[in-house]
């Protein structure tokens, strides 16, 4: 193979800020003191935090070698498998940087803030038509409370028409958050098992599906990376028993400009700006996750909702029906900037484009790797492919082991031990942005790790060895939980 | 498309490795009916340069300071942001990774957590903080979730005086379950009445907000004795953390969860997101939190490092018996939090707070002195309540064509404050904003 990325470069220690700090320094420029003291009554009066002063030289050392320990999308390949690690385009942060965004107090006259919300009306617009759906709410900070809104959403509308039920089913390879959700709204999961295609079969919906259950939350594609190609047929029995079906739109990446996520029956979707929409995952969020529904639930999306009026825009709180609202204000602009930005740059031939070579990426992955690693279902994939330490398992060598190897190489790992229903699971999802010598290379370090997992499996044992730090001791920090310091 | 970097020969040889002849055969799986039968109808690919100038325009004529004073708070404030904490937020080590699962390759944005989890348990004076929620809001609306499940009770009684918006999320929260949220009134010097706790029972938490949304200092050693001799855990809530540089911390008070939003630790108002949901709490709670926990630990060579730690208590491992639902949260903003901490520094962080609080109190005092009514006679950190003369809405919107934002109309929260205007004052008004403005609302 070509010469791997992974090398240890030369990587700088740094203590903990308050190990530093001196009192007498300050990082920052003070604003000038134009008015008289005025101190408050002494016993109102607390000591005031007890934090290092740092000079902004010390500041700077610090977080820019904090960040050389750190790998982004920028650094590298980052396959990690329902996360969507695409390529973060530069030139989205900066519009979500100019002064008129950034700088803009939400509760600003209409008058004031049009373009803001214009961006916002016409964003529901777009990805309305991307998904198919008719009406967009882009209030949801994230994925999970996207889901939430969706459980609140089938719990007002069945409120609505006199029902009240209390199940909801969730297929065995539905991401966490889902049953998470759905409990807090006060469901009770019901687990579906996925058929021996890795999807799932109407039979098993009809066996479960009943009038006291809500409805379905699936994930399509599923997190095996395939297509619920029965899906249409899942949501005609959910609807004839009264119940909606909820789709987790985690992996829209795959079904840009190809699906009609309404066609397939679908009454409520979520989506995540940070996966699909490109905008960056900031080590875990800010995301943003719109709720896309059919025009029958468009009265029960939360408010504020922006409207159009002779092409003036406006906040309305003149829906009564809404489940009311999940954020303070009317969720993560700056993120819907920056999704705004990617739309508009990609174009419609440039959204279907990426969703086919997403496509095509996984399943070159999955030709490539399939006789290096097991792959639980050999069946055509969407955007990401799942395969399990199977093989190594005769040299003792798990999928731990390889993950933390491939970093050794120069690769982020993929998503490992999930989804749940393949055991030691490598769920790999490349994305459109990354190029075939880029693949070729993760595919050569994948085949490499598997070569030493048969002539020299201590090395994978003792990955990683580049890193900053060797392999941490998780259980002794959930025994002795050491959270600040 | 400079994001897509397949060449037509790149494609042809993958898509003869997959064994398909054309890029529509990769969705054979998708049933005919489930596909688009129309292109996208979606306006066409721009330019990087296109794009700059669409943006510019929409983003022109949006009301942002410098052009504009915008004397509002209520939930969003306006605090200078030093240059180097921006220039280091854009590291894109820091921008373009994820949730840290793989600590070995993390270890940048994981002790990076760690320090904001210290520095802001620091401020708050409590035991734990989390690695963030998603606002305010809805760090408020998971504390009350949290004090239902320790308590097994389920009323929560929250002050009226909590941001409003703030109690509409958690109305949203608590629809479905049968928990039920009872209302604190305010008392007349715009503090919270809590001398309803008595008469409440199965009371899971009481929730009271400082400063409150009407700028005032509440008193929160009062309220959390009477919140434990309910057995009922004490929740603060905050919208301004910054007044905790000058005054008493929630933890110095017994609170059990202090929550709220950290969007004045240096991150950009943005309309209102992304903000910062600050949750911290006593460590005999911690196995009951929401969200993301930064834990240290040693390497195999016994070096100092940073994992996710107690993640037994998520979705992603306990699925429906979660504590929280969250997954993503708002890490990058923590870490502006923590470099905007650590750029101001204690020294700095005291300074600034008074600096707010001295500069709140001329314009008060000024507009009192031009015969305006303050609200309410409790002290305040950076915001306060004037009670402007009948038929005030006029000069605000006249001021509004002078570019002056005049604080923030509180009749659509509190019908029973007409005429009630909420101002806020931050260390990036300077004397001569404050004295144009009084002298523009006199005339």
């Amino acid at each position: 193979m070509k010469e791997s990325a992974g090398t240890t470069g030369l990587i700088l220690n740094e203590p903990l800020l308050w190990e530093k700090g001196k009192k007498g320094r300050c990082g920052f420029s003070l604003p000038r003191r134009d008015v008289e003291p005025s101190p408050p009554d002494e016993d109102l009066m607390g000591e005031g935090p007890d934090f290092p002063d740092l000079s902004e030289v010390d500041v700077v050392r610090h977080y820019t070698r904090l960040s050389q320990w750190n790998f982004g999308v920028d650094t590298g390949m980052y396959p990690l498998g329902s996360c969507t690690m695409k390529y973060n385009p530069k030139i989205n942060e900066k519009q979500a940087r100019l002064r008129g965004f950034s700088g803009a107090h939400p509760l600003l006259p209409a008058d004031l803030s049009q373009g803001i919300l214009k961006l916002m009306f016409e964003l529901e617009g777009f990805l309305a038509q991307i998904t198919g759906m008719d009406a967009v709410t882009l209030q949801p900070a994230a994925g999970a409370q996207g889901e939430l809104a969706g459980m609140l959403l089938i719990h007002g509308y069945l409120k609505s028409k006199g029902r009240r039920r209390s199940k909801i089913i969730i297929p065995d390879t539905a991401h966490g958050t889902n049953p998470a959700s759905a409990a807090l709204c006060g469901f009770r999961p019901v687990p579906v098992k996925s058929g021996e295609q890795g999807i799932l079969t109407p039979e098993a919906i009809i066996e479960v599906m009943d009038e006291d259950t809500a409805g379905i939350m699936v994930t399509n594609p599923n997190t095996l990376g395939l297509f619920e190609e029965n899906i249409q047929k899942i949501a005609e029995i959910v609807h004839s028993k009264g119940g909606l079906v909820y789709c987790d739109g985690a992996n829209m990446n795959a079904l840009m400009g190809i699906a009609h996520m309404g066609k397939m029956g679908i009454d409520i979707l979520h989506l995540n700006l940070h996966k699909t929409f490109s905008t960056p995952h900031g080590g875990g969020g800010p995301g943003s996750g719109p709720v896309c529904v059919r025009k029958y639930l468009k009265p029960f999306l939360p408010v504020p909702r922006v409207i159009r009026k002779d092409d003036r825009y406006s906040l309305s709180e003149d829906f009564p029906q809404s489940i009311g609202k999940l954020h303070a204000f009317y969720g993560n602009f700056g993120v819907m900037i920056k999704a705004y930005s990617y739309i508009r740059s990609m174009g419609p031939e440039n959204l279907k484009k990426a969703s086919q070579l997403a496509v095509l990426n996984a399943n070159y992955i999955k030709e490539r790797l399939k006789g290096i690693f097991h792959l639980p279902y050999d069946r055509p994939c969407m955007h990401e492919c799942v395969f399990s330490d199977k093989f190594q398992n005769k040299q003792k060598i798990t999928t731990l082991n390889m993950a933390k190897r491939l970093m050794d190489y120069g690769f982020h790992p993929p998503t490992i031990y999930f989804p749940l229903v393949v055991k030691g699971a490598i769920m790999i999802e490349p994305t459109e942005t990354e190029s075939k010598e880029t693949l070729d290379l993760f595919i050569d370090a994948c085949q490499a790790i598997a070569d030493e997992a048969k002539t020299d499996p201590e090395v994978l044992r003792q990955a990683p060895t580049h890193c900053k730090v060797r392999s941490l001791d998780e259980a002794a920090a959930a025994r002795r939980p050491c959270l600040t310091g | 498309m400079r994001y897509l970097p397949h060449t037509r020969e790149d494609i042809d040889s993958m898509l003869q490795t997959v064994g398909v002849k054309r890029l529509d055969d990769l969705f054979s799986m998708v049933p005919e009916n489930c596909r688009r039968t129309a292109d996208l109808d979606l306006p066409d690919s721009l330019t990087e340069w296109e794009l700059n100038a669409l943006m510019e325009d929409l983003s022109a004529g949006i009301a942002v300071s410098p052009e504009y004073k915008v004397f509002m708070g209520a939930g969003s404030y306006e605090h200078y942001i030093p240059e180097s904490v921006s220039y280091l937020l854009s590291r894109s080590e820091f921008v373009t990774s994820y949730t840290p699962y793989q600590p070995e390759m993390s270890q940048g944005t994981l002790q990076g957590i760690y320090e904001y989890q210290t520095l802001v348990s620091g401020l708050l004076g409590m035991e734990t903080t989390n690695a963030s929620l998603y606002d305010g809001a809805s760090a408020l609306a998971e504390s009350l979730l949290m004090a239902v499940r320790i308590t097994r009770k389920k009323t929560v009684a929250v002050s009226r005086l909590i941001h409003p918006l703030y109690r509409r999320v958690v109305q949203t929260y608590l629809e479905p379950t049968d928990y039920h949220m009872v209302e604190l009134p305010c008392l007349e010097n715009g503090q919270t009445d809590f001398s309803a706790v008595d008469g409440m029972g199965d009371l899971a938490a009481v929730a009271i907000q400082s400063p409150n949304f009407l700028g005032c200092i509440e008193n929160l050693g009062a309220v959390g004795q009477k919140a434990h001799e309910k057995e009922a855990l004490f929740i603060t809530c905050f919208t301004e953390p910054l007044a905790y540089g000058l005054f008493k911390n929630p933890g110095s008070q017994g609170a059990d969860i202090a929550c709220g939003e950290g969007q004045s630790l240096g991150i950009p108002r943005s309309f209102g997101g992304p903000g910062l949901g600050i949750f911290a709490t006593k460590k005999k709670y911690v196995r009951s939190m929401p969200g993301r926990l930064v834990g240290k630990t040693v390497d195999k060579d016994g070096k100092r490092g940073f994992v996710l730690t107690l993640s037994t208590r998520e979705q992603h491992i306990r699925r429906e018996k979660a504590t929280s639902n969250i997954c993503t949260n708002s890490s990058l903003c923590a870490l502006t939090a923590a470099m905007y901490m650590a750029s101001v520094g204690g020294t700095g962080m005291r300074e600034l707070a008074a600096l707010n609080h001295d500069k709140s109190e001329y314009l008060k005092k000024e507009l009192t002195k031009a015969g305006f009514k303050t609200g309410f006679d409790s002290p305040t950190f950076n915001e306060f309540v004037v009670e402007f003369p009948e038929g005030f809405k006029k000069t605000h919107d006249r001021l509004l064509e002078k570019k002056i934002v005049a604080g923030l109309s509180l009749a659509a929260f509190y019908p029973e404050l007409p005429n009630h205007y909420l101002l806020c004052v931050t260390e990036t008004m300077t004397k001569a904003d404050m004295d144009e403005l009084v002298r523009e609302v006199k005339s």
